[in-house]
């Protein structure tokens, strides 16, 4: 293990971290809020100089392979996640330091579960932060490093595999280091579309910002208490279609921005995932209808709840704990697909569950006929053994870690329901789930025990369970 | 610049790290994805599985927008038809590799009637390299600049030359012929030298002269100079075959051991001048037959590595010869370097150098050109040449008033076929070429010697 170049990319991460905290400072300076505004600054000033202190002066060794990518990527978010808590300690809007924690992971793991009663009496530049940490989290930290970091050789790409969601990861360009530099401008600009396109609707500036970070990053965070649920239907809608978007696959965007349309529509994992979308909001909009004055209505809440659930956002605009049973059980399962690979949300990813599909497609042809030898495709491409392997074992460490989680919250004596979707919402980086940990309430009720464990969950779900994984086995440290 | 590699093997991991150090944007293509799949670890490259001839696969590799192709498959063939389809297709710079000796005869008819910007052959260059050495037999290795009027030439500094602890400054008054020490190596490091340096015994001491100075030095030293008279090469591939070629051009008598009836037969044909002797090289009576003592160059180019090295070791017991060994594809270089085998030649690095070469000079047309290029000290230093224009910034300033960067040496100036050791008054005119040792990688202008400015 080359422990300098994990000090060097950890300690950039904290110096890059307390950079991004300057936004959310001035956001407090602005609205005059003193005390938040000295507690960010003292959390940027001691990322800073943690990060300063950490980065190993001269990088003597640059070896990098993909156990040090796992390794550094596990560790920088558990890092970040720390360092992202002590805003909310520093200006005393969450007193316990777990809570604190939870609350920076759901952040930036883009989850938008919440231990806060009360979310409309932080101060705005803690809100904003919270927001942020969506922004950050949904593309990526060290992703976002990459664009500024000079490594060279096999590096960068082995940072991007352990941290891009999906079972792999697909170049843009030749070089990482442009490949990141694409993502992150396609990501901006969609951003600053959203932005506009709320402001058009007279929305004011700080809501339209945070709001669409949380939409961006597919995290969830809301600025009022019920979420989005008190802004105007055009708002809602342009959430909507925008959360879709962000749980595309980032590379249909780049198709497009080259004009290849023709390759954008015909990406399999794009096709199946709007096509899981139009399903559910039909099915649930017919299930709903009775409940709201006309069918539009219906299917606007729908649609919202779907986008909202699938890219694993977790904004709501209306409480679906009520809702019949069907919609509430479709919306549990949307929760495992999540959205595409390559996007932003979280969730076990449509092309998982299509490469799962394929593999019991071949099984079922292998029963027939025992001699068929067939490959599994995706977009024309043959795909490796190796991928549809991890893909494969990737199913069986889910199952074991939310039957574990499940299990150990289960202390708190809460419904079945609540604890099961409690774990699904934050594993698959969703935020709301049902009864208990509704959309109109929030993770408060759990005790600290299980607030560990969902927050470990979250971290689990956002780098796709092995870099974290990898940090508990003894190998990783071992020097041989 | 973009450029695509098509084949994963040997020379073209060479390339692809090299060009990758250099920034440079790159697409490979193998038909093996586990090869690619086990290189992309290592390399920020675009990987890409097909075949390189399919239009369709270059296309994703994106071919029209690329400079340079090159082409280092396995198959000769396969090399030639990539470059002809790219062609097709898109403007860029095609390189093939070619090494067999049918095509070679008619190199240039293919190069130029199929469009192919260079062709290699790695085989005949490896020959070429030992030729060179074979003719100046005391030095480890030699690179040539300027069309052969200047010579980078390697030797290891032993104690009959009483040199040890001896500064670089007071050489001159030793010796009457004017050469300069350009790297030195030592403990797994090279150095770039000034005038204090402090040699040692047992350095590896490159200088650059001329090559009659060089061999002038090299008999004040008390080193032969004269070229071999005879050689043995064991191992009877396509090396061996383009060696015997151009040793038996220049008088020198060539044997050649071979394990296969057959191939001896072949090359019996084909070199009707050399001896051929079929045997197999780990037959010590056979080998000694054969004038293993006797011979005044053994040159070990059999396919297996580890027994081209042992043959070097048991020349090096046995004879008073000079011996040159072949390493394919033994990764520890280093360690070979410390053994007292000889000279070592690399066809892959002699291969990548070379492509390396063409690529560095195409992409700087507009300004000083890169001559030559040649990676030294096994690829932890470089020698360049550069062509100077007109207008170049070095131009016309005596060289101790240039900020020139640190680990890093002007070695000569090629004035109108002149070669000059530089001093401290003189200066780089434009037209001429000069010649740079530098430990910084990716120097692609003569301007890039220069301390940036800030």
């Amino acid at each position: 293990m080359n422990y300098s170049i994990i000090r060097y990319v950890t300690g950039h991460t904290m110096l890059l971290e307390g950079v991004l905290m300057l936004p959310s400072c001035l956001v407090s300076i602005l609205y005059g809020e003193s005390s938040a505004a000295i507690a960010l600054a003292l959390s940027a000033t001691l990322c800073a100089v943690l990060g300063v202190l950490l980065k190993p002066r001269k990088l003597k060794n640059s070896t990098f392979f993909a156990k040090e990518g796992y390794v550094t990527v596990a560790l920088c978010w558990m890092v970040i996640s720390i360092m992202g808590s002590l805003p909310f300690l520093f200006s005393g809007a969450i007193t316990n330091p777990i809570d604190a924690v939870f609350e920076a992971v759901s952040g930036f793991t883009t989850t938008g579960a919440s231990i806060l009663n009360d979310v409309e009496a932080l101060p705005k530049g803690i809100l904003f932060w919270r927001s942020f940490t969506h922004w950050i989290g949904g593309m990526g930290v060290l992703v976002f490093l990459l664009t500024l970091l000079p490594m060279t050789g096999g590096s960068h790409m082995n940072l991007m595999k352990a941290e891009s969601p999906g079972p792999s990861v697909s170049r843009l360009a030749p070089k990482v280091q442009t490949t990141a530099k694409i993502l992150y401008k396609i990501y901006i600009w969609m951003t600053v579309v959203q932005i506009i396109l709320l402001l058009l609707g007279k929305m004011p500036l700080f809501d339209a910002m945070t709001l669409s970070f949380g939409t961006a990053g597919t995290g969830g965070f809301g600025i009022l208490n019920d979420s989005i649920g008190s802004y105007s239907t055009y708002h809602q809608v342009v959430i909507t279609i925008f959360m879709i978007l962000f749980g595309i696959n980032f590379n249909a965007f780049y198709f497009i921005l080259l004009k290849q349309i023709k390759e954008a529509l015909a990406m399999e994992e794009v096709k199946a995932y709007l096509m899981v979308i139009a399903a559910a909001v039909l099915a649930i909009t017919v299930n709903i209808a009775h409940l709201y004055d006309n069918v539009l209505v219906a299917l606007q809440q729908s649609a919202f709840q779907v986008a909202s659930i699938i890219t694993t956002t977790g904004y709501s605009t209306t409480d679906f704990n009520t809702w019949p049973e069907i919609s509430r059980t479709i919306l549990v399962m949307l929760m495992f697909i999540g959205a595409c690979a390559g996007s932003t949300g979280g969730g076990m990813k449509v092309s998982r569950f299509l490469i799962w599909f394929k593999t019991v497609t071949k099984e079922i042809r292998l029963y027939l006929h025992p001699k068929t030898v067939k490959q599994i495709k995706m977009d024309g491409k043959t795909i490796a053994p190796e991928v549809i392997r991890s893909t494969n074992v990737y199913l069986v460490v889910y199952v074991i870690i939310f039957a574990a989680s499940v299990l150990l919250i289960a202390v708190d004596n809460f419904d079945s329901t609540t604890n099961f979707t409690a774990v699904a919402a934050t594993l698959n980086n969703i935020g709301p789930g049902l009864n208990q940990v509704g959309p109109m309430s929030n993770f408060s009720c759990f005790s600290n025990f299980s607030t560990v464990i969902l927050t470990i969950d979250m971290l689990a779900g956002r780098l796709e369970l092995f870099p974290l994984l990898l940090l508990f086995s003894k190998d990783t440290w071992k020097k041989f | 610049m973009n450029i695509i590699i098509i084949g994963c093997g040997k020379v073209g991991r060479v390339l692809a790290k090299q060009l990758n150090e250099e920034n440079h944007d790159l697409v490979i293509i193998d038909n093996q994805e586990d090869k690619l799949q086990e290189f992309s670890e290592e390399i920020d490259a675009l990987c890409i599985t097909g075949n390189g001839t399919s239009v369709s696969t270059l296309n994703e590799a994106g071919i029209a927008t690329a400079d340079a192709l090159i082409a280092v498959t396995g198959s000769d063939e396969l090399n030639l038809l990539c470059c002809v389809v790219a062609k097709k297709v898109s403007e860029c710079q095609t390189i093939a590799r070619v090494r067999n000796p049918v095509y070679s005869e008619e190199i240039d008819f293919i190069q130029e009637r199929l469009g192919i910007s260079m062709i290699v052959n790695p085989e005949y260059l490896t020959a070429r390299e030992i030729t060179r050495l074979l003719q100046f037999p005391s030095a480890l290795q030699i690179d040539a600049f300027s069309k052969g009027r200047a010579e980078l030439v390697k030797f290891r500094l032993l104690p009959e030359f009483n040199l040890d602890g001896v500064k670089i400054s007071e050489l001159s008054s030793r010796y009457t012929q004017s050469v300069l020490i350009c790297a030195v190596e030592r403990d797994n490091g090279v150095i770039i030298p000034n005038g204090n340096f402090v040699l040692k015994n047992d350095d590896l001491i490159s200088i650059a002269a001329a090559p009659v100075a060089a061999r002038k030095f090299f008999h004040q030293l008390g080193l032969s100079t004269r070229p071999v008279k005879n050689a043995l090469l064991i191992g009877g591939g396509k090396i061996s075959y383009y060696l015997a070629q151009e040793l038996l051009k220049n008088k020198i008598d060539v044997r050649i051991l071979e394990k296969d009836k057959a191939r001896c037969e072949e090359l019996a044909e084909l070199l009707p001048d050399a001896s051929i002797v079929n045997g197999d090289s780990s037959d010590q009576k056979l080998l000694f037959q054969c004038g293993f003592q006797t011979a005044e160059a053994i040159v070990a180019l059999t396919n297996i590595d580890e027994e081209n090295v042992f043959l070097g070791l048991s020349a090096k017991e046995h004879s008073h010869s000079k011996q040159i060994v072949k390493i394919n594809l033994l990764a520890f270089d280093r360690i070979i370097s410390k053994l007292d085998v000889g000279s070592v030649v690399y066809p892959k690095f002699i291969t990548a150098d070379y492509i390396m070469q063409h690529i560095r000079a195409s992409q700087n047309i507009a300004g000083n050109q890169v001559k030559t290029f040649v990676h030294i000290l096994e690829n932890r230093a470089e020698a360049l040449e550069f062509s100077i224009k007109e207008d170049s910034k070095v131009a016309g300033i005596s060289l101790k008033d240039l900020k020139i960067k640190k680990d890093l040496l002007i070695c000569c100036i090629n004035r109108k076929g002149n070669i000059i050791i530089p001093k401290g008054q003189d200066t780089i005119e434009a037209g001429d070429t000069v010649v740079v040792v530098s430990t910084h990688k990716g120097l692609q202008d003569i301007e890039d010697i220069l301390e940036r400015q800030v």
